[in-house]
């Protein structure tokens, strides 16, 4: 959320509804949806027999590395898949009690989580069109369970409005929906709009602001019935002889504007974060596990790629032990799928051709930090009503994430504590765990006064720390992608990549099992081809 | 690591910054936060490297590794001409990101300047603002 802008212009008035509503909404007020863009995921693919003993090195064991390896098996390929973790999955990866994390520097933290409990240090949630990444969820039998991304009953919270004190998420989004809809209606009746809209559009449209906006017979948003229906009650109907219900009273026009309030009720709008999602029972971590499970004798563990050379006869690839170091080993192949990040691979020797290169060189990689939190009780659905979903604040934790299974269950729970990218995640990153841990806390504590005396143990995950992925994911710009993209995926002599950094869904699993299938199928055609 | 021979900075990649201040819509990212320019308030140049720095330089710039590596600035020869790392740390190179829109010429002037005679390194002589200004 960003800090109360001074009084916006006209223009940023209309970005920001467009931020919110989508300018297409707002221009037209009733345009029927956009068709939703088709997955690039055509189910599931169908490689014809290579030629026997046909070899592939797949370097990395997270979601790209063993949707390759599969594929590969299962057309006759023999697969060999060297992996630096002890488990697969790579930012596939959920942490639970007793899990033993050492970051880069050395700080090591131990999970105190209870049985049951856990936290996604990385991926945890998946949109109903990614289809691909739900393909292999459903041929591994992970169950799934749905993932709340909007919770109208969850806290928009600025520590520079309304005292401080976090504000509903319902009431933001009333409230700005009705102004938004007041002001469009008062432009249109006061014929601002008459050379744009035809008088029978206009008609129109005044009725789908009053529906939408929630306004009253005079096109006004204000304290009554109509708007209690979206915002809340002061006091809720009940039954019998319970008081009659009273309507509670809306926030004013530039209280919303100037708290930056508006900018979180879009975050359920985007493609990506549009019900339905999912998340896999006991955690995103489930789906590396069954994956290193159905290809258990291919991956070979705490093996540490250091050098990938290639020549007319095939691939060999140098590994030591990830743990000891020492004795350098080799394996060879005919063909090699590489998903190391790109964060990694530029550190690595590999003999490819300079575009190639250049493509990996060029892309940093996003910071970002991850807290969980272990309570003693779920006193966000004890005493507020919360079930799922997030909180938005302008600290520096940014999101409170409530869990999303085991509702109503009396006892523990854990909470996402911090959820956040750039700025915050990179000083998060040059703290220490604990430090990192102290300032979830500290801005928690000023939404839910329960944080203190709740609180159990939490761990922090800072993605630049993380030894074996060097930060979050790739930060394309879109002048990287233009002149690096297409050499980053090309196929060059018997080497090609693979993974999220090879996507064009950034930070996104569906990105990883979109590219690995792309990768999987070129490397083939070449192979039947030579 | 990059090891340079003469002084002059290596290949710098092209800086990827917009994409860094506002991360990319499509990414997993649960709020869209537009960054301002320079978000970074600290400005001595221990606060920045403390800061910043260290979360991938480590403490005392000793570095780091794992499966990929962050080299130590300690005794870095590399730092030596300080126009190196004046480019570094405005364009960025492979996993380091260039932090050209999120520092001031001033606080990239400072880390600069903070780093070269420190952690074992004895190099003398300070970086002015204008000359990162000219380097952007
Ligand atoms: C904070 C965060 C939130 C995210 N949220 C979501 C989300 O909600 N939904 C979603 O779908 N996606 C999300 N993602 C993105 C998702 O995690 C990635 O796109 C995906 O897991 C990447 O898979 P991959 O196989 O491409 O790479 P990785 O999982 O990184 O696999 C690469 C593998 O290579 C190994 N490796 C590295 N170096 C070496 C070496 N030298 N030798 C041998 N092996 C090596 C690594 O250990 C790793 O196992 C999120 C990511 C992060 C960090
Ligand atoms: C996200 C992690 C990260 C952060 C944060 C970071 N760096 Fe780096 N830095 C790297 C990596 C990785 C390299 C090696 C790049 C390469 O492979 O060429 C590097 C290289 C350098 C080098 C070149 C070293 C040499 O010997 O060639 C300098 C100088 C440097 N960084 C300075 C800084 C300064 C100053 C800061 C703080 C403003 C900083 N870095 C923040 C990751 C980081």
């Amino acid at each position: 959320m960003s800090d109360p802008a001074q009084t916006p212009s006209r223009r940023s008035l209309f970005q920001m509804i467009g931020t919110v509503a989508g300018s297409a909404a707002m221009y037209h007020a009733m345009t029927v949806l956009g068709h939703a863009a088709e997955s690039p995921f055509n189910g599931p693919i169908k490689l014809s027999a290579p030629p026997p003993g046909t070899s592939v090195l797949v370097l990395g064991a997270g979601i790209a590395g063993m949707v390759a390896a599969m594929e590969l098996r299962d057309a006759g390929y023999r697969v060999q898949v060297l992996e630096y973790n002890n488990r697969p999955g790579g930012r596939n990866w959920s942490l639970y009690g007793g899990d033993v994390y050492t970051e880069l520097g050395g700080a090591t933290q131990t999970v105190r989580f209870d049985p049951g409990q856990y936290i996604n240090p990385g991926p945890w949630r998946i949109p109903y069109h990614h289809q691909g990444i739900l393909h292999y969820v459903n041929r591994l039998n992970v169950a799934l369970e749905p993932f709340t991304q909007v919770n109208y009953n969850a806290y928009v919270h600025s520590t520079k409005m309304f005292g401080g004190k976090p504000v509903r998420y319902r009431e933001v989004q009333a409230d700005f929906h009705g102004h938004v809809a007041e002001l469009l209606a008062k432009c249109t009746r006061q014929n601002a709009l008459d050379q744009t809209l035809s008088k029978e559009d206009r008609e129109l449209l005044l009725t789908a602001l009053k529906d939408w906006g929630a306004l009253d017979a005079n096109y006004e948003y204000g304290k009554n019935l109509i708007s209690a229906e979206r915002r809340g009650y002061d006091i809720d109907p009940g039954g019998g002889l319970d008081p009659e219900p009273a309507p509670s009273e809306p926030r004013a026009m530039s209280d919303m504007l100037r708290s930056g309030l508006w900018a979180a009720i879009g975050a359920g709008h985007s493609y990506d974060m549009q019900s339905s999602i999912f998340q896999p029972k006991g955690g995103m971590g489930q789906i590396g596990k069954a994956f290193g499970k159905a290809l258990e004798p291919l991956i070979q563990y705490n093996a540490k790629v250091i050098d990938i050379h290639q020549d007319a006869g095939g691939v060999t690839v140098a590994y030591v032990d990830s743990r000891s170091g020492g004795e350098r080993r080799t394996a060879t192949a005919d063909w090699c799928v590489c998903t190391i990040p790109a964060s990694i691979l530029s550190q690595i020797p590999m003999n490819v051709g300079g575009p190639m290169r250049a493509a990996i060189d060029h892309l940093p990689y996003m910071a970002s930090l991850k807290v969980g939190l272990q309570f003693k009780r779920r006193f966000w659905e004890e005493d507020e009503c919360i079930y799922g979903g997030h909180t938005y604040t302008n600290q520096s934790n940014r999101v409170i994430g409530y869990p999303m299974w085991d509702y109503f269950s009396k006892g523990k729970g854990v909470l996402l504590g911090a959820y956040t990218f750039g700025r915050e995640a990179f000083i998060a990153a040059a703290r220490s765990p604990e430090q990192r841990i102290e300032d979830a806390l500290e801005c928690g504590a000023r939404i839910h006064p329960q944080y203190r005396a709740e609180y159990e143990c939490g761990v922090a995950v800072a993605w630049h720390r993380v030894p074996w992925a060097l930060g979050c994911a790739g930060e394309w710009s879109d002048e990287g992608r233009e002149q690096h993209y297409n050499n980053l995926c090309a196929l060059d002599g018997r080497i090609i990549l693979a993974g999220e950094h090879a996507s064009r869904l950034a930070a996104w699993q569906e990105g990883s099992v979109t590219s690995a299938l792309d990768a999987v199928e070129r490397l083939h055609k070449r192979v039947m081809n030579a | 690591m990059i090891k340079i021979a003469n002084g002059i900075a290596p290949r710098l990649s092209i800086a990827i910054l917009l994409a860094a201040l506002a991360p990319p819509a499509r990414a997993d990212t649960a709020a869209p936060a537009p960054e301002p320019r320079n978000p970074f308030e600290q400005q001595a140049g221990a606060e920045i490297y403390n800061g910043v720095c260290q979360g991938c330089h480590m403490p005392d710039a000793r570095g780091a590794s794992g499966a990929g590596a962050y080299p130590a600035l300690a005794r870095d020869r590399n730092l030596e001409i300080a126009a190196y790392p004046v480019a570094i740390v405005l364009k960025g190179q492979k996993a380091m990101p260039g932090f050209g829109n999120y520092f001031t010429d001033e606080q990239i002037a400072n880390v600069v300047n903070y780093t070269r005679p420190r952690f074992g390194n004895h190099y003398r002589g300070k970086v002015p603002p204008a000359d990162v200004k000219a380097m952007r």
